[in-house]
Parts: C-alpha cells; sequence; structure tokens
C-alpha cells in the first residue's frame, strides 16, 4: 500500500469545474453563432474563428512569456471571451482591428488584473468598448443580412446599413415612431435576427436557447437576467404610454440591440458581477436604467455594453452593501 | 408526502453512497489489545482509576471526568492494563490511553446482558441525568458532547422540544440508518428517557428521505410512545447540523454564537437515544457503538458493534482487508470526518465510520484562481461568504473576519464541495476560527 494522503475535510469534492463552467458558457453560444453564420455567410464565421483564436493566442503569449505563468488556455475561459468579443462587432470588421479587439480584452482586460477571476470588468467589453471608441466608423458599418441560403422576401430596404436602433436614432430627428416604424423589420424578424447588428446579438430566439441551457445547468442564475430586462420593460415601457410618438414601444427594445446578449451572456460574468442575490437584482435594475438612458438620450444608439461596464465598476461596492442574510441573524438582534 | 421539510439557507447534495445500508449490524470480535483514550468528549480528559497491572471487568470505570464538561471512560474488555501510555487517537496526536491486554469477556455484574425490552422508566429526572453522566454517555453524532450537560438547562432558559437526529446526512454512513431499523424501540425508549430528562412532553425525530424504511419503521413504532413525532426531511447536507435541524424540524432559528436551548430546543443523535436507553434501562455504561465500515474498493461494506478502543484495523480485516486502491482513511463521513493517519487508530465514542476513499478520490483538485462565481456564499447554510472569510485568513485580517461572522462558520464543508476552482475554503476558514477564537478568549481575559 502507497501512503495515506491526509488532509482536512471536506474528503470528497462536487463535480463542478471552472472548465465546466466555460464550455457550459460556449455551448449556450452555439445556436447564436449557427444564426450568425446564416445570416451573414462566411464573414461571420470568420470573424468568430478569428476572435477566439486570437483571444487564446494573446493568452498563451502573456503567459508563455510575459509573465512566466501556467498557461491555462484550456480552462475556456479565453474561448468564452473571444466568441463573446465576435458576437459583439460586425461580420465585416477588417482583421486587423479585431486583432487589436482581441489583444485588448485579454491583455488589458483581463490580463493586466492578474487573469481569471482578478478582472472587474468583462474582458470581451472592455475590448468590445475600445474599438468603438477608437474606431467608430467601422464599427458602426452594419452588413445587411443576407442568407446563405433559402430567401425572406419582405427585406426592408429603407434600412440600409443600419442597426433598428440606429435607424430609430437618427430617424426621431425629423420623424415620428409609427412613421419610422414602417420602415423597419417586423417584430417576427427580429426576433429570429433578420436585420443589421452585431453579429452574435441579432437573434433572440438563439441567444434564449442558449440562455435556458445555462440556466438549466446553473451556470447563470436568474437574478441579473430578470432585473436587466425587467427595469428595460418597465423604464420603456412607461415613456411608451407617455407618448408613442417619441418613444418606442418596450418590445422593439427588448428584440432589437445586444439588451438579451448582455443580459444573459455578458452582465451575467461572474468575475465582475455581484455575489448575493439582491446585489445581483440592483446590478440589473442599474444596467437596465443606464442601458436605456444611452439609448434614448445618450449619443449612441445602443448602451448595454456601457452600461454593463459601469455596473462592473460598482460591482465592489454592490458586494461590500449587499451581505446575504446571516443564519441567526434576525433574532439575535432582537 | 408534500413537501418534505428542510432548511433553507444553502446546503448541497453529495452522491450518497449508503455502501452498507442494508448490512445488518454484526458483532466485531474481540480485539487483542484495547487502547483507551481517556479525552473521548468535547472537553476535559478523565482521570484514571486504574493503574498498571490491575484487572479490569468489562463496564469498570476506568477514567473520571472530573470538570464539568467531561465524561467518564469505562471499559470495553475484560483483561489486565498493560499501560497507560501515550497512544495516536483519530485527532492524530498521540494522547494518554490505556492498554489493555484481552483476557476473555467478563461483565461488571450489574449490567442487564438479556434482550429483553424495558419499556417502564423508573427513575426521576434527576436520576436519570445522574446515571446518564455516571455511564459516560456522549454525542454520538460525532462531536462527542457530554450528553449529561446537554440536559442541564441552564438557570432562565426553558427547553419545550427534544430533537432526535435520524438524519445522517454524511454520505456512506449508515450506523444510525440500521440502529432505527433493528433497534427502533430502543431508540423510542431512549428518546422518552431523554424527554423526562430534559422535562418536555414532545420530541421530534428528522430522518432525511433517503431511508424510507427507517421513516416507516420510527413511525410505525412511535405510535406506542407518547408526545414522538417523526418528521420525514428533504435529502440535503449538513441538514444533520444542530442548527439546520432545528431550523428544518421547528423553523426555529439558534441566534448567532448562541446554543440551541435558546430557542427552547436541545439535539441529541439517534445512536445517543439508544446508549440512554442501555445505561439508564440496562446499566450499560457506553463501551461499545455501531461503526459503519464502508469505501467503493472495500469488498463487504458493513455495520459492526465495535469495543471502543478496538484498533480500526481489526475493523477493516472483518470488511474484507484494506484495499489495494486506498488512498485516504477517514474516522466518519467524507464531508466533516478526519484523515486517520494510521490503520492503529483506536474505535473511539464518536467514531460513526470508518471509510476507506480510493487514490484517485482521496486527491485534492488542483487549485484555481477564485472567479467570484458565488457559489460558496450560496451554499453555506450559515449564511457566511467563504471566499471572502477565506481571503480573510489567507491576509490575517482577523478583526474583519470577526465582524464578517468567521465564527459562524460550523465547518460543514459545503463550500470547499462546491467551488469550481478547488479552492480549500475550509482550510482558511479552520485556520480563522482558531484565530478568531483565540482573540476572543483573550479579550476575556483582559
Amino acid at each position: 500500500m502507497s501512503m495515506l494522503t491526509v488532509s482536512g475535510s471536506p474528503h470528497i469534492h462536487g463535480d463542478s469545474s471552472v472548465k465546466k463552467i466555460m464550455y457550459t458558457v460556449v455551448m449556450a453560444m452555439v445556436p447564436a453563432m449557427l444564426v450568425s453564420v446564416y445570416f451573414f455567410g462566411l464573414d461571420a464565421l470568420r470573424v468568430l474563428l478569428i476572435s477566439s483564436l486570437a483571444c487564446l493566442f494573446f493568452e498563451w503569449l502573456i503567459q508563455k512569456y510575459l509573465i512566466k505563468a501556467p498557461v491555462t488556455i484550456n480552462d475556456g475561459s479565453a474561448l468564452v471571451t473571444g466568441i463573446l468579443l465576435a458576437f459583439n462587432v460586425p461580420s465585416n470588421l477588417p482583421i486587423w482591428i479585431l486583432l487589436i479587439g482581441a489583444f485588448i480584452s485579454i491583455g488589458m482586460g483581463k490580463m493586466s488584473f492578474g487573469g481569471l477571476g482578478k478582472n472587474p470588468f468583462n474582458p470581451a467589453l472592455v475590448g468590445r468598448v475600445f474599438l468603438l471608441i477608437s474606431f467608430p466608423v467601422q464599427m458602426t458599418s452594419w452588413p445587411a443580412p443576407k442568407l446563405l441560403f433559402g430567401s425572406i422576401t419582405s427585406s426592408p430596404d429603407a434600412m440600409g446599413g443600419a442597426t433598428p436602433l440606429g435607424f430609430l436614432k437618427e430617424g426621431l430627428k425629423n420623424q415620428t415612431v409609427p412613421e419610422l416604424m414602417k420602415d423597419m423589420p417586423d417584430y417576427a424578424m427580429e426576433l429570429i435576427g433578420f436585420m443589421g447588428g452585431s453579429l452574435g446579438e441579432v437573434s433572440v430566439i438563439a441567444l434564449l436557447l442558449g440562455a435556458i441551457y445555462m440556466l438549466a445547468k446553473k451556470v447563470i442564475t436568474w437574478e441579473i437576467p430578470t432585473a436587466y430586462i425587467g427595469s428595460v420593460i418597465i423604464f420603456t415601457g412607461i415613456l411608451w404610454l407617455v407618448n408613442p410618438d417619441m418613444y418606442i414601444s418596450p418590445v422593439f427594445h427588448l428584440l432589437t440591440g445586444g439588451l438579451i446578449l448582455g443580459a444573459f451572456f455578458m452582465a451575467t460574468d461572474m468575475v465582475s458581477s455581484p455575489i448575493s442575490s439582491k446585489g445581483q437584482i440592483l446590478f440589473g435594475i442599474g444596467a437596465g436604467v443606464i442601458t436605456i438612458l444611452i439609448r434614448i438620450w445618450g449619443a449612441y444608439p445602443e448602451g448595454v455594453s456601457f452600461a454593463i461596464l459601469i455596473m462592473n465598476a460598482f460591482t465592489p461596492l454592490i458586494n461590500r452593501g449587499f451581505k446575504p442574510k446571516r443564519f441567526g441573524e434576525k433574532i439575535q438582534s432582537a | 408526502m408534500g413537501i418534505l421539510k428542510t432548511f433553507k439557507v444553502g446546503g448541497v447534495h453529495p452522491p450518497e453512497t449508503k455502501l452498507s445500508a442494508d448490512q445488518a449490524i454484526e458483532v466485531l470480535p474481540l480485539p487483542e489489545q484495547a487502547f483507551i483514550p481517556l479525552n473521548q468528549n468535547l472537553g476535559a480528559p478523565g482521570t484514571p482509576q486504574v493503574a498498571k497491572g490491575d484487572e479490569v471487568k468489562v463496564g469498570q470505570l476506568l477514567a473520571r471526568g472530573e470538570s464539568f464538561i467531561s465524561s467518564n471512560v469505562h471499559s470495553p474488555v475484560s483483561g489486565k492494563v498493560l499501560k497507560i501510555d501515550n497512544v495516536m487517537d483519530p485527532s492524530g496526536y498521540r494522547r494518554p490511553a490505556i492498554v489493555i491486554n484481552v483476557d476473555g469477556d467478563e461483565w461488571e455484574t450489574g449490567i442487564d446482558r438479556s434482550e429483553n425490552l424495558l419499556k417502564e422508566i423508573k427513575l426521576s429526572q434527576k436520576e436519570i441525568i445522574e446515571k446518564i453522566h455516571q455511564m459516560g454517555i456522549v454525542g454520538l453524532g460525532g462531536a462527542a458532547f457530554p450528553s449529561h450537560v446537554k440536559l442541564m438547562v441552564p438557570d432562565g432558559k426553558k427547553a419545550d422540544v427534544l430533537i432526535i437526529n435520524g438524519v445522517e446526512c454524511e454520505p456512506y454512513l449508515t450506523s444510525d440508518h440500521r440502529l432505527m431499523l433493528e433497534k427502533g424501540d430502543e431508540v423510542l425508549v431512549g428518546t422518552s428517557i431523554l424527554m423526562k430528562g430534559l422535562g418536555v412532553d414532545r420530541a421530534i425525530i428528522g430522518i432525511e428521505n433517503n431511508k424510507p424504511d427507517a421513516i416507516r419503521n420510527i413511525t410505525e413504532l412511535a405510535k406506542a410512545y407518547s408526545g414522538i413525532e417523526v418528521c420525514p426531511l428533504k435529502v440535503k447536507y449538513p441538514q444533520g447540523g444542530e442548527k439546520q435541524l432545528i431550523k428544518a424540524t421547528i423553523k426555529r432559528e439558534v441566534p448567532s454564537g448562541k446554543l440551541p436551548i435558546e430557542v427552547g430546543a436541545v439535539v441529541n443523535n439517534v445512536g445517543t437515544a439508544f446508549a440512554v436507553y442501555e445505561a439508564v434501562q440496562k446499566n450499560k455504561p457506553l463501551f461499545e457503538r455501531v461503526v459503519t465500515i464502508t469505501g467503493k474498493s472495500v469488498e463487504k461494506p458493513g455495520n459492526f458493534l465495535v469495543r471502543i478502543g478496538t484498533p480500526v484495523r481489526e475493523l477493516i480485516e472483518k470488511a474484507g482487508g484494506l484495499p489495494e486502491d486506498t488512498g485516504k482513511l477517514i474516522g466518519g463521513g467524507p464531508m466533516m470526518g478526519k484523515a486517520l493517519l494510521s490503520v492503529d487508530t483506536p474505535i473511539v465514542k464518536g467514531s460513526s465510520g470508518i471509510l476507506m476513499l480510493r487514490e484517485g478520490e482521496a486527491k485534492r483538485t488542483e487549485v484555481k484562481n477564485c472567479i467570484r462565481c458565488g457559489r460558496c456564499v450560496s451554499v453555506c447554510p450559515m449564511g457566511l461568504e467563504p471566499l471572502l472569510l477565506a481571503q480573510y485568513a489567507e491576509n490575517e485580517m482577523w478583526d474583519e473576519a470577526e465582524q464578517e461572522r468567521m465564527m459562524d462558520c460550523i465547518e460543514c464543508g459545503s463550500c470547499h464541495y462546491t467551488c469550481p476552482s478547488g479552492r480549500p475554503l475550509l482550510d482558511y476558514l479552520r485556520l480563522g476560527k482558531s484565530k478568531v477564537g483565540q482573540i476572543i478568549r483573550n479579550r476575556g481575559k483582559k
């Protein structure tokens, strides 16, 4: 017999691991990946592949040669960042810009702070916002979706290369919401994702499939997405009821832009979101309100990325303020 | 059965792996030598009452527990005292123990060795507590707190319910399960005695739903006893924790830093109830107990009635020998048990089981960065933030740790069990608890 191991309890471990969590998220993004390739063709595939490989490469490079730390690219987290970054850019983005985005995501967003678990901000969003500010033209030139095969006849030609949100923002300068609605894809098309936009954000259905998978696998919890989406519905709903000529319906806000992608796949990032249930709800509400403030009154047509990054910055504060309820606490104070 | 009761906050569900659940209790043959530690309870060690060369009988007093929280130790065997020497006990430390060369099996005459069930409780409340004290009864769930102390309700407090812990939420262990199946009446009489000792007329026996046969058996038998009800519970670890069990059965929450008596409850284990029956009705001191011997590679997992002081080796041999692939030997269950250093460690009053983990199971997973997933927080049954407390312990920030209620940790291990990064959270928390505890005690002295 070999030597006995002697260590503290517990002596057994559950089957959870960082790797499992990360690859569950990757699996959950597969439907949205497929839809993006279907709508945006091989361009989407190219962006997905290059972004993922670049993120893995930069993490390997930094760990191996710069900080000389153990290489952890197998844990899946760099892959998740790569796919999320791809999801957040137009499918016709030049490769060199994408490479810069991947480098910023991994280098500045993640490794600068000490790697996985130490990053205060969602790395993919750091990269995305960096690109949006540095390359505003390339980052907002949206290709119109064209099907890989098959066809949809009622293509809304008025939209050109804009996202519905961009189209709305521009149009509201001299038109009313009902007038603009005529030239936009209908809700059914928005639901499946037939509209301009970043390649991973367009299909609400595909994203929801992934979201359900993550919820079932307990990789994410309900609090952040529910609070996020709920606050968007309530906020935009009130505005819409007050003045439907100026403010568009909450359904439109749900189906367009990056709300669903952000709420389920990015705001829920464990590392950069609060820990307690109450804290997560506050985080979600904050993100929802900021998103709508930017969408309606801000300079950008879309505010999801900014909203999540801003709330990421509040996370440490929220964690301090919202503690779980201690067992035996209530009675003691009485 | 409707919705089963359980505690509200936290908890995990490790694989139950109750390999020995169907194995009836067997009597383990006597060892050649018995090693009986003087301290087998939470609290102070006993003072030896025998000397080298003395002939002793089964049930004879070996050591007297003289301080308030301590208990008597009786001889589990008959024979000659070889020496009083330091012997490694399950804690891994070498501590004073009485070593006896076993010769025959001669019992003290006052012990009733018949199988007759004695239901009538003749002793008064005070006599019951005294008897339990004399007979060296301690909590058999693992903590080994002297049972008579639990029955002495402090002034100003009042108990209104006795809770019997038949949860056995640790994976692998089945000794309580077998007792409830095979010695149901004895457990119930023991419960009635404890009720009388405590001065309450209500008792609840909490049993997890993975033991439907035990629930059925005890529910059926309990009809003949007054004031005893069975409460089936949803399977969730650590439901056998005192505070969790009280919350699950009677929805009361023991305040932070306080004992169950604060909410009018006292908790005792099923095994303790059985020992109390034997002590009070049969005049039999606590010198043997049921021990589960188990593990995935163990040839014949089982449940044995074992004399205290028997080396673990004998139990392992009876179960088919130590498997080739054994990587870890554990006294107790896999969640809260202690890794034993040697197969020569004796069985003590608090030994609920001996578990042999395979080499693969025994190894800890590689430690990675905390990804702040918060799972340790959501599984903590005390509503603590293990990731934060571990950080405080790592950085020796004891004041902060105290403020975040380090001392509330019950060391159930759910945090470490569930951590996807394999972080040894409980190691840090244990360290923190000992440091913070020390600071608090020193403060009291000033």
